[in-house]
């Protein structure tokens, strides 16, 4: 017989959960649709805009600026991450020394805060007098704008998120590389495949599900890009640096336009759910 | 190619990573340590070592408390998250009860989000709550992680069903048998959780950027952030550079202590998500 305890205590159990997701789940996803249909600053009444937010957001140039600028972003660090992560990876899971410690340095990076990380590469950046530019110059070639040419900007802060970030990745595809039998290799090198094309007949396409994974989570973490440009750039030059939650926030927090604001979160949250739809799709197709 | 010739290129590779990880962080403490005009040069070993650099944070911002602010809140959030998803976590697997599924939908649900579709209206919930510039807003947010509930839910599913079955025949509640069996039995994936709550909430600085304008109030990488943007650093580099050593530090520390923990909770996180 159940005591009148194991029948009440579920629900008992999970109330915090339930308020919880009430209070910071429910009421906001509620309230954001009510927002992208009103125009508000915080201050007056909300007034009933209809879709106005969202034809201004179809004509608004600096959305579609903050898009492409976010695709460009995407575009550089999905490849290089990958790359580099799976040479490191690769390597690691090699029969060598010290893979312990290496595994840790190039860890390092994930776990330090992003305002650390950004405000150093700030640093190394410089114009005048940064680490990059003075190896240049004593290398005997010219400065490079890093931050202050609107065409090598967003590159720039894609090779610092890919430093910071790679290590994750690379621990990923690592424990990925562990789990493909060694017999397939075995096999593999009777049949006299070398070492290349077992990295692309077999290595790859047994990492499918890990690269998969690796390749949607840099996706979201690219689309949340914020504290970097905010420190580095503030968005410029020209824009371009203007990540879509950068563009989010400078909405809400400098204009308070709260209405347009909520709607342009909405339609990133739709973007990132077709970006990563279609990285699925071309997976399950490709391999 | 021959294998030894193979071996060196290997370590070749793995010491350039190294070094490429590396000699940033170290390149960033040695400016710190040396005057102001050498900051940008390329030579580690300044002339003469000086901390004015960090004394110039500790006189500019109020970065101890700032300190103790981002302590103060990592901790309660971690703690919060440790009892309630597991408490969570143990009614989703241990316990039958009607809406389990559809509870268990919204959980996968809500991880899905993009946070950018809560972000506003949290912020207004904030206003309407009188929270703003308050500790409530940094820490009630986070207080349970659907990311805690799914690894405590997995773990649970392990815990024989005889020593929950022989402790409700002592008479122990489900509370008692939470805290005093599960918990016990469960370390490692505590230590995930904790460590990856820990981190996250450290390291967060959107959030705060948004809920918190009182210098007084606000966290470490967001004092640190906007001493780099703001004016209050007069432009030098030395000492921007030093409040960052200085908010890189106490997890620097707690990484070189608990350097598996991180790797693997880390490896496991991103894998759930």
């Amino acid at each position: 017989m159940k005591r009148p305890n194991t029948v009440v205590a579920p629900y008992f159990l999970i109330t915090p959960y339930i308020l919880h997701f009430l209070l910071i789940v429910a009421f906001p996803v509620v309230f954001s649709l009510i927002l992208t249909v009103h125009r508000w600053n915080l201050l007056s009444p909300m007034t009933w805009v209809g879709g106005t937010n969202i034809l201004t957001l179809i004509s608004d140039p600096l959305f579609w600026k903050s898009l492409w600028n976010t695709l460009r972003f995407l575009i550089i660090h999905i490849p290089l991450q990958i790359a580099i992560a799976l040479v490191l990876a690769e390597i690691l899971n090699q029969q060598l020394r010290a893979r312990g410690f290496f595994r840790a340095v190039f860890f390092l990076p994930v776990v330090i805060s992003g305002v650390v990380v950004t405000i150093l590469w700030k640093q190394l950046y410089a114009s005048e007098n940064g680490v990059f530019n003075e190896v240049l110059l004593a290398l005997g070639m010219g400065r490079v704008e890093w931050l202050t040419s609107p065409l090598i900007a967003m590159p720039a802060i894609a090779i610092m998120a890919t430093w910071k970030n790679v290590g994750l990745y690379v621990i990923l595809l690592l424990a990925g590389l562990q789990s493909i039998p060694k017999q397939v290799y075995e096999a593999a090198t009777i049949d006299g495949a070398n070492r290349i094309q077992q990295f692309f007949k077999i290595t790859i396409p047994m990492l499918n599900p890990v690269l998969l994974t690796v390749i949607i989570l840099s996706t979201i973490n690219g689309f949340s890009l914020f504290i970097e440009p905010y420190v580095m750039t503030g968005g410029g030059p020209l824009n371009s640096t203007l990540s879509m939650n950068l563009f989010i926030y400078k909405q809400a927090f400098c204009f308070y336009k709260m209405g347009y604001a909520a709607t342009l979160g909405f339609v990133l949250a739709v973007v990132v759910f077709a970006v990563v739809a279609v990285q699925r799709k071309f997976f399950e197709k490709e391999f | 190619m021959p294998k030894r010739l193979l071996k060196w290129l290997f370590y070749g590779a793995l010491l350039t990573g190294a070094f490429t990880f590396l000699y940033p962080f170290i390149w960033m403490i040695m400016a710190t340590l040396k005057p102001e005009i050498e900051v940008s040069n390329l030579s580690l070993i300044p002339s003469k070592f000086t901390l004015q650099s960090y004394i110039n944070v500790f006189q500019r911002i109020p970065i101890s408390r700032a300190f103790l602010n981002s302590l103060l809140v990592s901790s309660i959030v971690t703690g919060s998250v440790l009892v309630f998803s597991s408490i969570t976590g143990y009614a989703l697997s241990r316990l039958q009860f009607r809406g389990r599924e559809v509870i268990f939908g919204i959980i996968l649900f809500t991880m899905m989000l993009p946070f950018q579709i809560t972000l506003i209206p949290m912020y207004v919930l904030m206003v309407k709550f009188g929270w703003v510039d308050t500790y409530q807003a940094l820490i009630v947010p986070g207080m349970i992680s659907t990311f805690g509930i799914l690894v405590f839910r997995q773990a649970y599913k392990n815990i024989p069903q005889d020593l929950i079955d022989s402790a409700r025949l002592d008479g122990c509640s489900e509370l008692r048998i939470i805290f005093q069996i599960v918990w016990p039995l469960s370390i490692p994936t505590m230590v995930t959780v904790g460590i990856i709550t820990f981190m996250n909430t450290w390291n967060d600085v959107l959030w705060p950027i948004i809920v918190i304008r009182k210098t007084e109030m606000m966290t470490m990488p967001q004092t640190v952030a906007l001493f780099a943007v703001g004016g209050q650093a007069d432009a030098q580099m030395g000492s921007i550079l030093a409040a960052a050593t200085l908010l890189a530090i106490p997890v620097v520390i707690a990484y070189v202590i608990f350097q598996r923990h991180f790797i693997d909770s880390m490896a496991t996180s991103g894998l759930k998500g």
